[in-house]
């Protein structure tokens, strides 16, 4: 039931919802749109990443997942600070 | 029962991961795009997040935390930096849908409600 059915779903969704970010990247007006959909992408990697991990049954992918969380929200932080001063280290 | 569970929790994380990009897509403007993706991180990751705990749990020896680290860290900063992205598009002057920036828009509220 679970791997045969809810597994398979979940990544299809998951995939859908990495296209439609990297359509937002891409088509977005403005800059603010762009970190938006980066963010959004290493978020959706997060769940991929989440669902890799119970479909192999193996713990080692969380590792990545956190590392992912951390150099995602730096990312997002200094690329705001970058448009809000023009600087990101003052 | 418990394969029941965790089916119906890995469905509704992806559910909801996939209407917050959706939402990224969809919505008119900035201000709105930004309220969907915020959604698609804490109920949808997180309830991924509880679907691997709980796998983890039952199928290896012990309760399995490695979870509660990456939900806590994801709880902690999506406010943070939805706050920074605002803040930046405020500082762009990005228009909303009604062709004002939220601030004039909160203004010309209050004055209509005097």
């Amino acid at each position: 039931m679970l791997t045969s059915v809810a597994l398979p779903v979940a990544f299809a969704l998951v995939t859908a919802a990495f296209v439609f970010s990297i359509w937002r990247l891409l088509v977005g007006p403005d800059l603010p749109d762009r970190i938006l959909a980066l963010d959004t992408l290493y978020i959706n990697a997060i769940a991929w990443l989440v669902l890799l991990g119970i479909h192999l049954a193996s713990t080692l992918y969380f590792e990545a997942a956190l590392l992912i969380a951390l150099m995602g929200f730096i990312g997002t932080v200094a690329l705001c600070k970058f448009l809000l001063r023009g600087d990101i280290i003052e | 029962m418990l394969d029941i569970l965790l089916s119906l929790l890995i469905l509704a994380g992806a559910l909801f991961t996939f209407i917050g990009s959706l939402g990224l897509v969809r919505l008119p403007d900035f201000y709105m795009r930004l309220h969907a993706p915020t959604k698609a991180t804490t109920l949808g990751v997180g309830s991924l997040l509880i679907a691997s705990a709980l796998y983890f749990s039952t199928h290896d020896e012990g309760v399995s935390l490695h979870e509660a680290l990456v939900t806590m860290f994801l709880f902690i900063t999506a406010p943070v930096s939805a706050h920074l992205l605002s803040k930046a598009a405020l500082h762009l002057k990005l228009r909303s849908l009604a062709e004002l920036l939220p601030d004039e828009q909160a203004a010309r509220s209050k004055g209509d409600a005097r």
